[in-house]
């Protein structure tokens, strides 16, 4: 199917040509197409672990510990000898999933009570905002600290608390959007063609209300793996032998002074996920807006 | 007048606020045959919208409806959600103000129209796909096989409302609600629009409860009309003969205040004062603080719609005291 109509057809126009077209974008979304490699390599990295590790990272070597950066150890060792560069690429595989899961879970429950919430409004609205307002009552890592000192230590457990913790901002991002959506006009007359509440809630109001939910989660898939981090970080997070880079700055923070690459090369890799999300997060902003629909 | 596909009586719609109740139409009473053409005038907030969405059931909470509204046989005040949603677009459909708000941008026309269809019947894609065709093609949308692949904001305001009306034909209604459906465009577009909704009365029985501001286009489009003032009909009657000879002091000022060619800049007058705040209505005849006619009659009872005969009705104490009218006052 062609999509160009007929008024355009007398003068024709080449197609343009695949480089072409994908220099326009990549000159016209430089950002995001920075935050997608360098998310790639990460993810390629987590993925393929085992043939890109150098070393077996849990192997304790003794007399290679605490050896500075070098061609054998790209990234130094460890005070247990292990090889550092060969743990942050396992990292990587904890802080992916804990992005993942934290962020989509949150999402789970944060978006049917915004969408219910900002959809119905009144009393609906009422009961499911101050519930979710409980959760935001809290100091920011409080409350997964909280939860986690409750239920006990651990990466599946801190994963829980962080989403428990999180998914209001995303009931209350979901409900300001449903209901800018749900006053515009198609959404009127999408009721006077008699398609149903649930209907007119899934076809037209989640699809134009979700944007600012999904730059917001690509945002905090980085936010979640540092906030992991730190829980693992102050101890009740991964607990050893898991790789997860919060927890390897912890377990060698005495030694930072002294052996600098023992910290840095994990917290470097929280650093470079962060951000690249966060570009990859800005980009998907622009080309959701349905206005540049044309690249698909 | 033939069978009524629709017939409003005593239409009451409350606006409950913190202390007061904003009455936004108040003992509304309409008919439109079948195959008829209605229009219903009025300024901005004289109930004419919530009028038609009344029609189909989609008042606004905490909007409370009271009176009688009958759709082809069918009652649609107090009916449960659920049997007004098999209604809706069945019976009757609507097309709105500004038709590039009124559809999803989110998908491509034909298929958010196609959806619409699958909604209510049991058919497959490439059925619907027909059918939605069929009605491009009823509308005169030019290339219906690209105008369907199209998004919403790859089409011209006129293509637009044609496929909105496209869109309210799908599931042949027997009413088709048209709220300011020109009003947003061009005039050149405007005419296209009237001409098609016209050839559509004509062709297809289809009934049209015409919603405007613009009195030239009733003129042009529609067979009888009525004129709404702060939530009730002051005046309705045969378009010639209202717009002609207007029973209503109302309905006189309106049309006074529509320029014309040819007329002198001193020429155009406006009606002094403004539309009432509808929680708050001045005693007697709502329209009574602005009209030149009123007597003490008219502060102490709020007048109730006469006939004068060949389908005239007006609701005014002061009928007779109209001046004369020529002709020439037809828009």
């Amino acid at each position: 199917m062609t999509a160009i109509g007929d008024e355009f057809k007398r003068t024709p126009v080449s197609e343009p040509s695949l480089a072409l077209v994908v220099r326009h974008f990549v000159t016209s979304h430089v950002l995001f197409v920075v935050g997608a490699v360098v998310f790639t390599v990460i993810v390629i990295c987590a993925l393929f672990a085992p043939w890109v590790a150098t070393h077996d990272p849990i192997a304790i070597v003794f007399a290679d510990k605490l050896e500075p950066p070098s061609l054998d150890h790209l990234m130094g060792t460890d005070s247990l000898g292990r090889d550092i560069f060969s743990r942050v690429m396992f990292g990587a595989r904890t802080s992916l999933m804990v992005g993942v899961v934290v962020t989509g879970l949150a999402i789970l429950i944060g978006l049917p009570i915004g969408l219910l919430s900002g959809y119905f409004g009144g009393r609906v609205d009422t009961v499911l905002m101050r519930f979710s307002d409980v959760f935001l009552a809290f100091p920011p890592l409080l409350l997964p600290i909280a939860i986690t000192a409750a239920l006990g230590s651990g990466l599946i457990n801190a994963m829980f608390a962080l989403a428990v913790s999180w998914f209001p901002w995303y009931a209350r991002i979901m409900r300001g959007s449903v209901i800018r959506v749900k006053n515009e006009l198609y959404i009127s007359a999408a009721r006077a063609m008699g398609v149903s509440h649930t209907r007119t809630m899934i076809r037209h109001v989640v699809p134009n209300a979700l944007t600012p939910v999904v730059v917001q989660g690509s945002m905090d898939f980085g936010y979640t793996i540092l906030a992991a981090a730190s829980l693992s970080f102050i101890g009740i997070g991964a607990q050893p032998p898991r790789m997860e880079w919060g927890l390897m700055a912890a377990l060698s923070r005495s030694k930072f002074l002294d052996f600098w690459w023992t910290v840095t090369f994990p917290g470097l890799a929280i650093f470079v996920t962060v951000l690249a999300v966060n570009l990859l997060g800005d980009g998907i902003r622009d080309m959701l807006d349905p206005k540049h629909k044309e690249f698909r | 007048m033939s069978r009524p596909m629709l017939s409003v009586n005593g239409l009451s719609v409350d606006f409950p606020e913190l202390g007061r109740t904003v009455q936004a139409v108040r003992g509304c009473d309409l008919e439109v045959g079948e195959g008829e053409i209605m229009g219903l005038v009025g300024e901005s907030g004289s109930g004419k919208s919530v009028t038609a969405m009344a029609c189909l059931g989609l008042v606004p909470p905490p909007g409370q409806v009271r009176g009688e509204i009958v759709l082809d046989g069918f009652q649609v005040v107090g009916r449960k959600e659920s049997e007004l949603t098999r209604v809706r677009g069945e019976l009757a459909a609507m097309i709105f103000q500004n038709p590039g708000k009124a559809l999803n941008p989110f998908f491509t026309v034909g298929r958010q129209i196609a959806d619409v269809l699958k909604h209510h019947r049991a058919i497959n894609d490439h059925a619907a796909r027909e059918i939605v065709l069929g009605a491009f093609r009823t509308v005169h949308l030019p290339d219906p096989d690209i105008t369907f692949e199209k998004y919403p904001h790859q089409l011209s305001g006129g293509q637009l409302q044609r496929a909105m009306i496209a869109m309210a034909l799908t599931c042949e209604p027997k009413l088709l609600i048209a709220d300011e459906p020109t009003t947003a465009l061009d005039v050149t577009i405007q005419a296209q629009v009237v001409v098609l909704l016209r050839e559509l009365a004509a062709t297809r029985g289809l009934s049209i409860l015409f919603i405007t501001h613009d009195l030239g286009v009733i003129a042009a489009l529609c067979d009888r009309v009525a004129v709404m003032y702060a939530g009730t009909v002051v005046e309705q009657g045969p378009v010639a003969d209202v717009l002609g000879r207007p029973l209503h002091p109302y309905t006189a000022k309106l049309l006074d205040s529509v320029p014309k060619l040819g007329m002198g800049k001193a020429e155009l007058t406006a009606i002094p004062g403004q539309v009432p705040d509808m929680g708050s209505l001045p005693p007697g005849c709502a329209f009574q603080p602005r009209c030149e006619r009123a007597s003490e009659q008219c502060r102490q009872h709020d007048p109730v719609a006469r006939s004068f005969g060949g389908g005239r009705l007006a609701a005014c104490f002061h009928v007779e005291d109209a001046p004369e009218l020529g002709d020439d006052r037809v828009a």
